[in-house]
């Protein structure tokens, strides 16, 4: 299935782009995603084996089974205010 | 009226997110303003960029707010955060209460402020004098909590 990946601040910096597609296998979860990022090199493999994780606009643990279509987004440390 | 939260672009007036509390219902109305400051571990700062997940950002500053709203009791709850460039002294964030009696807005300001600290998906990066720049070390949101 297919899955969009969102990176910002400095997991963006590291991977060079704000966003891609994965295709990743039907039973995935976030933490599989992420290992396969990692797995890319060129700069992936420079994001944390463990980021926080948001699916669909929320946050989700790593453990969290994605769906096709599913928007995953990798979080540094927030820091507004 | 109803509780208003939202990520802005442009400059805040603080002038304009008071507005939106007028009711004379309220004894209190309680204004924070977070901006740029000079400098940051002695080293002069120029700027500030904040990035954001605009999307999940505004659901989540939307929770807040309801959130500060329903433990303050009030519906008299305005906060708005903006991403872009930010020169020295500008607003980053206005987070405005208004209750009827003065105790209960200065916790639902203070709860404010450290909810979008702890887990708005909001970054910050330096621009210093120098030249150079870094993002700011943040906060690890309490996924246990947040997340499913």
């Amino acid at each position: 299935m297919r899955i969009n990946v969102h990176f910002f601040a400095l997991y963006r910096d590291l991977v060079g782009t704000g966003n891609l597609a994965l295709d990743v296998a039907d039973d995935a979860t976030a933490r599989v995603a992420v290992d396969e990022l990692r797995a890319r090199g060129g700069g992936f493999e420079r994001l944390p084996e463990e980021p926080v994780v948001a699916v669909n606009l929320e946050y989700a643990r790593l453990d969290r089974a994605l769906e096709d279509g599913d928007e995953l987004a990798l979080l540094p440390p927030v820091a507004g205010g | 009226m109803s509780v208003h939260a939202a990520i802005v672009t442009s400059e805040i007036r603080p002038d304009a997110v008071l507005a939106r509390l007028d009711d004379t219902a309220d004894g209190a109305k309680l204004l924070f303003l977070g901006t740029v400051r000079e400098t940051n571990g002695g080293r002069p700062v120029s700027g500030m960029r904040y990035d954001a997940y605009a999307e999940m950002a505004e659901k989540v500053l939307a929770e807040i707010a309801a959130d500060v709203a329903r433990v303050a009791g009030t519906d008299r709850v305005a906060i708005e955060h903006r991403t872009g460039e930010l020169g020295l002294g500008e607003i980053s964030v206005a987070i405005a209460v208004a209750t009827p009696h003065r105790a209960h807005a200065f916790d639902a300001c203070r709860h404010a402020i450290e909810e979008i600290k702890s887990r708005l998906p909001v970054w910050k990066k330096e621009h210093y004098t120098d030249g150079g720049d870094a993002w700011l070390d943040g906060t690890t949101p309490d996924v246990r909590e947040a997340a499913r």
